[in-house]
């Protein structure tokens, strides 16, 4: 046995013990501290499949922003804990839930062990069209070009989950400010690591996009830093979640999926195909595009971690 | 055993785990946890495929890797809508209960 092959068997046995821990903890919070650290220790997985562009964004959204989501919302659920726990289902039913996932997970793992040999592979392909677009990371690559559709379709279900989380809002607050106000010591430590740290983590999601075009890196991972840094800054009670009927707010909000639209009817306009982009032009067009996008995705993660409207905008 | 293949029955181990949590435990910010989980051996899984089809230089397929990444950032979007509509439930019922279904359709508060 290497030692490599040693430390891959380590971590997986890390990960599936953290993830028993989440599902078996008592305790919400216990349990939602425990995916915090599956999510970590999955990025480190994920840098182990030589696949580093997914790692920052499992560590930034899986460690990170869910992580924050549940804790939050788990500390506004405390109280109605212990009466939804004793509704726990018999122990029929949890043999049979435990044998149905048993299977799941042996009929998977059955796959994995059976998969073909050798692997189909969109990679030769991937490498011989990197010349149409000037970049140098094929997954980015892939992501604005090659399935730029995709990309594009996931801005608008981003938009949509946060105009569904809106749309919770009672009728006297609509317009209003987003979640709770948080309050915090503005000499605490809380207050204290904002001003610090989220200069110095704008700084690390601008770099994290823009060095995404020919490195491991790229809009998402680069929008959530900036979205995170938002959130330290509302948490820290510095600044507020704006009212959701801020006009500047809604045109932030489209600006990603709208520009890219644009550029993708433009390429249908010019002869070629929906969203192709014309080969002199393309590299500078797609971080346009990538520009849009980051703001957006900054701006539309952060408010749908901040809620629906909660309090009316004259407060 | 190579390491795709350990990280694959991770992956394997991993959406089981999440099944079971999502079926058997009774709160529901519990249940969108394990789904979660689930989603993450989803994603591994991909993730395995994506290394084992490295080729051409590089350490992976990119095409899954970036569906992968696709899927995280919609992921998330699913459950910061469902957490919305949990602490909705919460505020309109005052429990957080699947279990019965609420008694009027109307928001005590708003009236």
């Amino acid at each position: 046995m290497t030692v490599a092959s040693a430390l891959e068997i380590v971590l997986a046995a890390l990960v599936l013990g953290v993830a028993v821990w989440t599902i078996a903890a008592r305790e919400t919070f216990a349990a939602v501290a425990g995916f915090v650290a599956y999510g970590l220790l999955l990025a480190l997985v994920w840098v182990r499949l030589d696949a580093v562009d997914v790692a920052l964004t499992e560590a930034a959204i899986g460690g990170g922003l869910v992580g924050v989501l549940l804790l939050g919302a788990a500390a506004r659920l405390r109280t109605t804990e212990a009466p939804v726990a004793v509704e726990r289902p018999g122990e029929f039913l949890r043999l049979v839930a435990a044998l149905l996932s048993a299977t799941v997970a042996a009929a998977l793992a059955a796959a994995v062990l059976f998969l073909p040999d050798p692997a189909p592979t969109l990679a030769p392909a991937a490498a011989a069209n990197a010349a149409a677009t000037g970049l140098g990371n094929p997954v980015t690559n892939v992501l604005m070009a090659f399935r730029a559709m995709d990309t594009m379709l996931e801005k608008i279900v981003l938009l949509l989950a946060l105009v569904g989380v809106w749309s919770l809002a009672r009728d006297r607050f609509w317009g209003g400010h987003p979640g709770p106000r948080h309050q915090a010591d503005p000499r605490g430590m809380l207050a204290f690591l904002a001003r610090l740290l989220a200069p110095v983590g704008i700084v690390v999601g601008i770099y994290v996009f823009w060095t995404g075009k020919d490195h491991p890196g790229g809009a998402f991972q680069g929008g959530t830093i900036l979205a995170a840094m938002w959130l330290l800054v509302m948490m820290a009670g510095l600044t507020d979640a704006p009212p959701v009927t801020q006009r500047w707010l809604r045109m932030v909000l489209i600006a990603g999926p709208a520009f890219f639209l644009l550029v993708g009817l433009g390429g249908l306009g010019l002869g070629a195909a929906f969203l192709a982009y014309p080969a002199a032009y393309a590299k500078p067009l797609i971080l346009a595009i990538e520009v849009a996008m980051t703001l957006t995705i900054a701006v539309t993660l952060g408010l749908l971690m901040a809620g629906a409207p909660e309090r009316s905008a004259e407060r | 055993m190579s390491a795709a293949t350990i990280f694959g029955l991770c992956a394997a181990a991993a959406v089981g785990l999440g099944l079971y949590g999502l079926i058997t435990n009774p709160q529901p910010l519990r249940k969108i946890l394990a789904f979660n989980l689930l989603g993450s051996g989803v994603f591994l899984l991909f993730g395995v495929v994506a290394r084992r089809g490295a080729a051409a230089g590089f350490g992976g397929d990119p095409v899954p890797q970036a569906l992968v990444i696709t899927g995280i950032v919609v992921a998330f979007s699913a459950t910061a809508l469902a957490v919305a509509l949990l602490l909705r439930l919460f505020q309109a019922s005052g429990s957080a209960t699947l279990r019965t279904p609420a008694s009027a359709g109307t928001d005590p508060a708003d009236a």
